[in-house]
């Protein structure tokens, strides 16, 4: 019974026990254990696209009233797989005046940084890459590879809307990346540590209950980290014709694809661990440790399933109006928040003090948002202007 | 290495130098501005293995953060906004290259000298196993940096002022 509630441990322990069992040094078994980690964590990455483009297609048509890919059997689940095949048979063309080695490396390390931040993120209490005691600037820094990667794409196609779309790239993703920073913040002041497995383990109360204004913001940027519809403006169809990938054709477009569901899988897995808990689930990681993973999966993938709701139901903002957004209301909001969190700390130690505190703080703070952007928001500036038009067109 | 056999820090750190090296070179050689600007994330990106081969992880972190996102960037969009951007051919000398060559050597021989006559002192103890709550401490107590901390965010503080005025339309 142990045995199977300690599964993946146990497992670990059994395979490294084999290899000592053939006769090889500790720093063979030891290497050998971190490679197959590290192809583990690779395969999880990469499956991420076929289990959630399905999903993603079905879930947003059956929002939208539509049966969505129906042919591919069964019920159009293989439709991914068969896209793969599609992709890699297709021919593969760079622009006669592209920067050809930059044209190609930017397909080759898109997805790099997505799948880096997989090394740290935690499955189980023992289940992790690696538990850096920097964890969550690791996965900071490394978000800022990936604007670099955006934008050798961009300019090495030597395509004028790729190049403007790798300007929206730096500005989209650093006006977002702030308060997204900002939010982590609040989160580390509670938790009192950069590791991914401390946060998890800090959270008797989850901190989306504890701090939801955090935990929105944080949603938000994730979304506009990851790329997702109504915050794509990188590569907003009806204007850029998709952006700083619009030469790449064939495997490297799928490389790009491939990149956009491991970083949304990436981001849902962080937001699970920063605000939902990670692998606790009201005392079950404690009965049954063996369910650990998949109390993690299932919370990924509720977080994925909010993106494509929002997905089905907002509309896309103009870009202009993205990026005031990030500075004009998300960053003094997270600054409010991280204020709110170094007080709340600083007044009482108990957990459930601090957590019942830190609510309260937010409920105003939201009460108070709301009521300034009932005064201010939605008022038209140039109220004239807007008449004569109205005039003219009648 | 005073005769210790070679371990595998010091492969690492061979690795390593010759990755900064060779970004170094394409920084000055490249003679396409963009590909230079690549070149030098490289170079910053080596360095950050530095901090990690020395178990300061924070500081690694901190210099991919701020180098490789930050000022690279920064430096690939003054780039990109820059005359020549579509052009990308320029030459990788001027004619005051004989000058800088040897302004270049004096530094070297200066550097070399110095680093070759110090006796540099060495830890004995290990490096402790969390630095970053102690780094935290050090930030924020009265005792140790607080006012250095707080005068450089003053200072960010003004030159965000500044760029803003100075960027605002009348």
């Amino acid at each position: 019974m142990d045995f199977i509630l300690n599964f993946w441990t146990e497992l670990g322990a059994w395979a490294q026990g084999v290899l000592y069992g053939w006769g090889l040094p500790e720093w063979a078994v030891n290497l050998i254990s971190d490679f197959v980690g590290v192809l583990i964590l690779l395969i999880i990455g990469v499956m991420a696209v076929l289990i959630f483009t399905p999903m993603e297609r079905k879930v947003i048509a059956r929002m939208q009233d539509r049966p969505g890919p129906n042919r591919v059997w069964p019920y159009g689940l293989l439709q991914a797989l068969a896209d793969a095949i599609k992709m890699l048979t297709k021919e593969d063309v760079t622009p006669r005046n592209a920067d050809r080695a930059l044209h190609m490396l930017g397909a080759l390390i898109v997805a790099v940084p997505a799948l880096l931040v997989y090394a740290v993120l935690p499955w189980g209490p023992n289940i992790i890459g690696k538990d850096l005691n920097v964890g969550v600037l690791f996965i900071v820094a490394i978000g800022s590879i990936h604007v670099l990667a955006l934008l050798i794409a961009g300019w090495g196609a030597n395509n004028k809307f790729s190049l403007l779309s790798a300007f929206r790239v730096v500005n989209q993703l650093l006006a977002y990346e702030i308060p997204m920073v900002l939010c982590i913040l609040a989160v580390i002041l509670f938790s009192k540590t950069m590791s991914t497995q401390g946060i998890v383990e800090a959270q008797t109360i989850p901190y989306f209950v504890s701090m939801p204004v955090a935990g929105l913001i944080f949603l938000i940027c994730a979304m506009a980290e990851a790329n997702r519809s109504p915050v794509d403006l990188l590569e907003a169809d009806s204007e850029m014709v998709a952006g700083y990938m619009v030469e790449y054709s064939g495997m490297k477009f799928a490389m790009f694809f491939i990149a956009e569901y491991v970083n949304m899988f990436a981001v849902a897995i962080l937001i699970s661990t920063l605000f939902l808990g990670g692998w606790k689930f009201f005392g079950l990681e404690d009965l049954a440790p063996v369910l650990t993973p998949f109390i993690v999966f299932a919370k990924a993938v509720f977080v994925i399933f909010c993106m494509l709701w929002f997905r089905a139901t907002f509309p896309r903002m103009r870009f202009d109006h993205l990026v005031g957004f990030a500075w004009k209301f998300l960053v003094p909001l997270s600054m409010v928040n991280l204020m709110l969190g170094a007080l709340v700390v600083k007044l009482t130690e108990n957990i459930w003090g601090q957590a019942g505190l830190m609510l309260l703080g937010n409920l105003v703070v939201i009460a108070v948002t709301f009521i300034i952007l009932n005064r201010t928001a939605g008022k038209v500036k140039d109220a004239p202007a807007l008449k004569r038009i109205v005039a003219v067109e009648r | 290495m005073n005769g210790s056999p070679l371990t595998m820090s010091h492969v690492v750190f061979i690795i390593l130098s010759a990755i900064a090296l060779v970004g170094a070179l394409g920084v000055v050689l490249n003679r396409n501005l963009f590909r230079a600007a690549l070149f030098l994330v490289l170079s910053f990106v080596a360095v950050a293995g530095f901090y990690i081969l020395l178990e300061a992880e924070f500081l690694a972190m901190v210099q991919i953060l701020v180098y490789v996102g930050a000022i690279s960037i920064l430096i690939i969009f003054a780039i990109m906004l820059s005359r020549r951007m579509m052009s990308p051919e320029i030459k990788a000398f001027n004619e005051q290259w004989a000058w800088a060559l040897v302004a270049a050597l004096a530094l070297f021989a200066i550097l070399a000298f110095v680093l070759l006559g110090v006796v540099w002192p060495t830890a004995e103890a290990s490096v402790p196993e969390n630095t970053i709550s102690d780094l935290g401490q050090a930030l924020v107590s009265p005792d140790q940096f607080v006012l250095v901390f707080e005068v450089a965010s003053v200072l960010l503080l003004v030159a965000l002022v500044g760029a803003v005025i100075v960027a605002r339309e009348r």
